[in-house]
């Protein structure tokens, strides 16, 4: 493309006109840099130096009486020192494989079958994406009555079907993939699978067609069409929702916030990293440390980023 | 997928997307063959798979706002009666009055719309604005602050809270104290590189031509801003506002955070109702978020082309 702004069109050759040109280029600059600049600053004051503060926060301790000095890695050790700090990452982690089981396979699945279908797509893609539009604490308030154990209806339905009752969100226990945490997975699958849904269904529909008669041809059948055919030709797309979903997903906040009305569940076991941050930073006994959350919101950082740059060395194109 | 209001350059081109994908729907083929679709037992198998995905999908995403709506028109015994009613015995409006006058639902409702469109606004003007210099004016460094701008993409949201805050409660250079202010939500959002991606890349695709004519017609920039460049961005311009609304509406964390503890409330509706539930009566709170969903759900059934467009055109976003 020609920069118009730094290639005028009808510059003259000789080098005293160049010299002249300067001032209207300045000018240009000047111009393009106003255009530029309220962008700039809100960039600057909530975006770029936000990233930078949280960093220096993160080795300050405050003085009494006002100002900030240097606390070294005093933070950082404070909060692993802090058993709810490894049981927040155990949650997250917990969260993040259930919700790749449930909410990343099953929106594929879903897609697939409504890729085949030749009627009423258009109904069945507005109610999968009409809980995603909702406001998140309207759904979770719906799902919070839902789990009550006293007159929530999903125990009504599981007392017609002669079941045992659940706690749900309630129950107590910590163990990997416990009754409570799979609750908040269920409750966000449903609210997020939309969005996931109707973008692999637009990868399922630019998938042509001549492969899956191909491989026909060649006697595969259904799961053989779906593991040759549809997997590789959506494999970008998939590995780049996996990758954002579980960025996503370890930054689970609102889900258990709600449904444990703020309190983290029994014993904290739905208790997450942005929760603890948040706990941290604004709630944790009134002495509120910006600092130790700070150093929390670094290590999730650069856990995050760690997972996305191996997962992008991992699944490059070789 | 299709973009409704197409301008005139962009508009043939959708178009022509458009026939073409709406002729890949009926014609091309997907996983099943039209031979096997077409015989006998194909087509009993399509009916009585088309039938009960109708029902199972109507039951999982329509049902719980069922219960959502008609929940608000029990009385609070019913609602906490065991076993629940399956449907008000004695439906009552009750709720929904005590929600929006008691609970002060109309106070949250207008707060959210304020934000929503006045954070609008400052997108629309400073992402624009940005997104027109970097493409097409091309500033001394414009480069620079466009990598900077990207690589915020990077940097999980939720992490940033804190310094965010910090900022926010005592902005740098300025001195302001933004809390319980408009401005903390507003200003925020224009920090969004997403905006920035989609508008800088639509604008890109604009022939330099058009601007080029009308620079030598001694068009000013904001002119050409004005008058080319910005009705043929329409569809992109939709999208991103859209997306804007929607995440200002459906934002948790940092409202929050900055708009807490006001009276009168300048809460949001999703963190308003979430505070509803210590307090108030159940059925008044499920009143309030069914309040709260009927905008949101109402703005999806009108924009749901533009809405799904934007999720699969313009790009992903969680």
């Amino acid at each position: 493309m020609v920069k118009v702004a730094s290639l005028p069109r009808y510059r003259p050759v000789t080098a005293p006109a160049a010299r002249r040109h300067i001032v209207p280029r300045v000018r240009r600059n000047g111009s393009a840099w106003a255009f530029l600049i309220g962008a700039v600053l809100c960039f600057s004051f909530f975006s770029w130096y936000p990233i930078v503060r949280e960093v220096i926060m993160s080795f300050q301790k405050p003085v009494y009486g006002g100002g900030n000095t240097w606390a070294g890695f005093s933070n950082y050790i404070r909060i692993i020192h802090d058993p709810t700090f490894w049981q927040a990452w155990r949650n997250t982690i917990e969260f993040t494989i259930l919700a790749l089981v449930i909410g990343y396979a099953v929106p594929f699945f879903v897609a697939i079958f409504l890729n085949e279908l030749r009627h009423a797509q258009g109904y069945l893609r507005i109610l999968v994406y009409l809980p995603v539009m909702l406001p998140p604490a309207s759904a979770l308030l719906l799902f919070y009555y839902f789990y009550n154990p006293q007159y929530g209806l999903f125990d009504d339905i599981l007392h017609f079907l002669h079941l045992p009752t659940s706690q749900w969100v309630l129950t107590p226990g910590d163990g990997f993939f416990s009754i409570a945490m799979l609750s908040v997975v269920i409750a966000s699958t449903w609210m997020n699978m939309g969005s996931a849904t109707l973008i692999y269904l637009a990868a399922l529909q630019n998938i042509p067609g001549e492969l899956y008669e191909a491989a026909e041809l060649e006697g595969a059948n259904i799961w053989q069409r779906i593991r040759h055919v549809t997997i590789p030709q959506t494999r970008l797309i998939l590995l780049l929702l996996a990758m954002l979903q579980v960025v996503a997903t370890m930054q689970m906040f609102i889900e258990s916030f709600v449904l444990t009305n703020g309190g983290g569940g029994v014993d904290d076991n739905v208790q997450s990293v942005v929760m603890l941050i948040y706990q941290y930073a604004f709630a944790l006994s009134g002495a509120s440390n910006y600092n130790s959350a700070s150093a929390l919101g670094v290590i999730l950082m650069v856990v995050l980023a760690i997972f996305s740059g191996g997962f992008m060395w991992a699944t490059r194109e070789r | 997928m299709t973009i409704t209001q197409p301008s005139r350059i962009a508009g043939a081109a959708i178009r022509r997307d458009r026939k073409a994908s709406r002729q890949a729907t009926t014609s091309t083929r997907t996983l099943i063959s039209s031979v096997t679709r077409n015989s006998r037992r194909g087509k009993i198998m399509y009916r009585v798979v088309l039938a009960l995905v109708i029902i199972i999908f109507t039951l999982i995403f329509i049902g719980p706002l069922y219960f959502l709506f008609t929940d608000g028109l029990k009385s609070t015994q019913e609602y906490i009666a065991t076993p629940p009613t399956l449907y008000p015995h004695h439906p009552t409006l009750s709720g929904y009055v005590d929600a929006w006058t008691k609970l002060g639902v109309a106070r949250l409702l207008w707060n959210t719309l304020y934000y929503a469109f006045g954070a609008l606004a400052f997108q629309l003007v400073f992402d624009v604005a940005a997104a027109y210099s970097l493409s097409k004016l091309r500033p001394f460094l414009g480069n620079v602050v466009l990598f900077l701008m990207l690589a915020t993409l990077m940097i999980p949201a939720t992490v940033l809270v804190v310094p965010q805050y910090v900022t926010v409660v005592h902005m740098p250079i300025f001195n302001w104290n933004l809390i319980g202010t408009p401005e903390a939500i507003w200003l925020p959002s224009v920090a969004n590189a997403f905006n920035i991606f989609l508008l800088k890349r639509f604008f890109d695709s604009i022939p330099t031509d058009y601007i080029d004519a009308a620079q030598v017609d001694g068009a000013s920039r904001l002119l050409i801003l004005w008058k080319i460049v910005l009705p043929i961005s329409r569809p992109i311009i939709a999208v991103v506002s859209i997306f804007s609304l929607v995440t200002v509406w459906k934002d948790f964390l940092w409202p929050l955070l900055v708009e807490y503890g006001y009276n009168p409330t300048r809460e949001t509706l999703n963190v308003g109702i979430w505070q509803l539930v210590d307090g108030a009566p159940a059925n008044e709170v499920v009143a309030a978020s069914a309040m709260a969903a009927i905008p949101t759900i109402i703005f999806f059934l009108v924009f749901q082309r533009n809405i799904m467009a934007g999720l699969t055109a313009g790009g992903i976003r969680g």
